[in-house]
């Protein structure tokens, strides 16, 4: 990690229609670290990958992703610029085989001409993926799936990667496997901001934190403090579990 | 006329139904990728037709040669449609682009009546109505040529929408459009694309049809519930099972006509796509 930010966000306001789901949210993202976006369900936190990702721009304040403001730009744009984004739930292309999904993950002109290298690299990280890669993505399994969706995202040639619900519905052996391939993402000096909800996880594999509630930024701070902050253990551990909410 | 034996009305069924593929294809295509029913999709294959009508009439090129014409007019016609007219309808909400169609369709027909009149035309080359004998049966060479060209184009859509950059978009775009934007894909812009590429079909469709049947401004609208059938009991997007639904289609008119009469051919038709929904709500092949 370097003290260099290659993303910050600064008091951005996000609505849904008339609702408003994110409120005067600043965060900082420096170049090569993992961080982690920790909130309940609705907390904002898939709203402020896809403002980022450029799905849903905000209606104040400003994103400047390696100095540039890309708050009004369209997904296609964000992507060349070197942003990713592996959306919840995997959302691979279920009727398209493995091999397909990591060529489209190389669609932007930026990615294409390391398409050939990307694609080792996503082999490399996830062997099962070459084993598969004639299979129709549809048939995976859950943890296949994510790894997919990771590769593809690999191929995009991201300088900044951003991964919503990490975990979501994989059994723990296989999120363990995430998390490892992570890190060796984070080696090779990718970005790497991360949504998840179970907070002991993200608390142990993360650099630094962000926590969502109900739209705002609660607490920020690197993942050993937090660990060790009183509003966290009782939120989110359980501890002091006396007071009624 | 040789023996109607049952293999006259199986071999016909399957040509036409090549033919009903291709009018289906384009239909099918921009169903699969943008969710619309391009309610004037049938305009559309007849405006081909009186294109093709035009430029063998006035300039006295062969419809299949006049495709090099026919294509790159109904490309361009199909992107600027998505572009300035029914992308702007998707901006507002998904059933506009519907209503927008159907205005289309409708200015379609009138604009027809009033380039060609109501008379019915047909591309009558000098091989349309030829025949071919197998046996002692005889068969029209343009039915031939329809399901050739069916072939072709259901084939050359398969291979763009498997093997190119384009073509892996627009399927990626049709599975998933959030994901797809994700991946960098500009997903109007593929819109475009996609339409741009079904009105290309679409001019082949017209040419071989407008050799096969005769047409008036209004044909459009029967070969839409044709194709609409067709696409529906092949499967959401599917290339194969439209095709395989087209002749499905053929075969159960001229079976049904063979077997029951010419009169109640359609409606063996229509009670056969009501069947298959009933079964298989997602069609033959459909996701």
């Amino acid at each position: 990690m370097t003290d260099e930010t290659i993303l910050k966000i600064e008091n951005i306001d996000v609505f849904h229609g008339t609702f408003q789901a994110l409120w005067d949210v600043s965060i900082e993202v420096k170049r090569g670290e993992m961080l982690a976006l920790i909130g309940a369900n609705t907390a904002g936190k898939t709203t402020l990958l896809d403002a980022v990702s450029g799905l849903r721009h905000p209606s104040k304040g400003s994103i400047q992703f390696e100095g540039e403001e890309i708050g009004f730009l369209d997904p296609y744009q964000i992507v060349e610029l070197g942003i990713t984004q592996v959306p919840e739930g995997r959302s691979v292309f279920p009727d398209m085989t493995v091999l397909d999904n990591l060529l489209i993950g190389s669609y932007a002109a930026s990615a294409r001409k390391r398409k050939a290298e990307n694609l080792e690299k996503v082999y490399d990280l996830f062997p099962r993926l070459e084993e598969r890669k004639r299979q129709v993505a549809k048939t995976l399994s859950g943890g296949e799936q994510q790894m997919l969706a990771i590769g593809r995202g690999l191929m995009a040639d991201p300088k900044l990667m951003l991964i919503d619900e990490i975990s979501l519905g994989l059994a723990p052996i296989v999120i363990d496997e995430i998390f490892r391939a992570l890190h060796k993402i984070k080696a090779t000096g990718i970005t790497v901001l991360f949504v998840e909800q179970n907070v002991n996880r993200t608390l142990k594999e993360a650099d630094r934190a962000y926590i969502l509630e109900r739209g705002r930024i609660a607490l920020s701070g690197a993942t050993a403090d937090l660990r060790e902050n009183q509003e966290v253990k009782r939120a989110y551990f359980g501890v002091d579990t006396c007071e009624v909410k | 006329m040789g023996s109607v034996d049952v293999f006259t009305p199986v071999l016909m069924g399957i040509m036409l139904g090549g033919l009903y593929a291709l009018i289906a294809l384009g239909l099918s295509l921009v169903f699969g990728v943008m969710r619309l029913i391009n309610l004037a999709h049938g305009d559309l294959v007849i405006l081909s037709s009186y294109i093709s009508y035009a430029i063998f009439t006035y300039l006295a090129v062969d419809p299949i040669l006049g495709l090099v014409i026919t294509i790159p007019f109904m490309l361009l016609l199909g992107f600027l449609i998505q572009k300035y007219i029914l992308g702007r309808g998707f901006a507002i909400s998904s059933e506009t682009p519907l209503i927008i169609a159907f205005g289309i369709s409708l200015v379609l027909q009138n604009l027809n009546q009033i380039l060609w009149t109501p008379l019915s035309r047909g591309l009558n080359t000098s091989y349309s109505h030829m025949s071919f004998f197998i046996g002692e049966r005889q068969f029209p060479v343009s039915y031939l040529l329809a399901f050739l060209a069916g072939i072709v184009v259901m084939v050359g859509l398969r291979a763009f929408l498997t093997r190119t950059y384009m073509g892996r978009a627009i399927t990626a775009a049709s599975q998933d459009k959030r994901a797809a934007q994700l991946m960098g894909i500009n997903t109007n812009r593929i819109y475009g694309y996609a339409f741009a590429i079904a009105m290309g079909a679409a001019a082949v469709a017209g040419v071989f049809l407008g050799m096969t049947f005769p047409f008036t401004p209004t044909s459009g609208i029967s070969f839409l519930t044709i194709a609409f059938g067709t696409v529906v009991i092949g499967g959401l997007g599917s290339m194969l099972g439209t095709f395989l639904a087209g002749i499905i289609l053929g075969l159960s008119q001229t079976l049904g006509g063979y077997l029951f009469g010419s009169a109640s051919q359609m409606l063996i038709v229509y009670v056969l796509v009501l069947a298959i929904l009933a079964i298989r709500p997602h069609g033959l092949l459909g996701r």
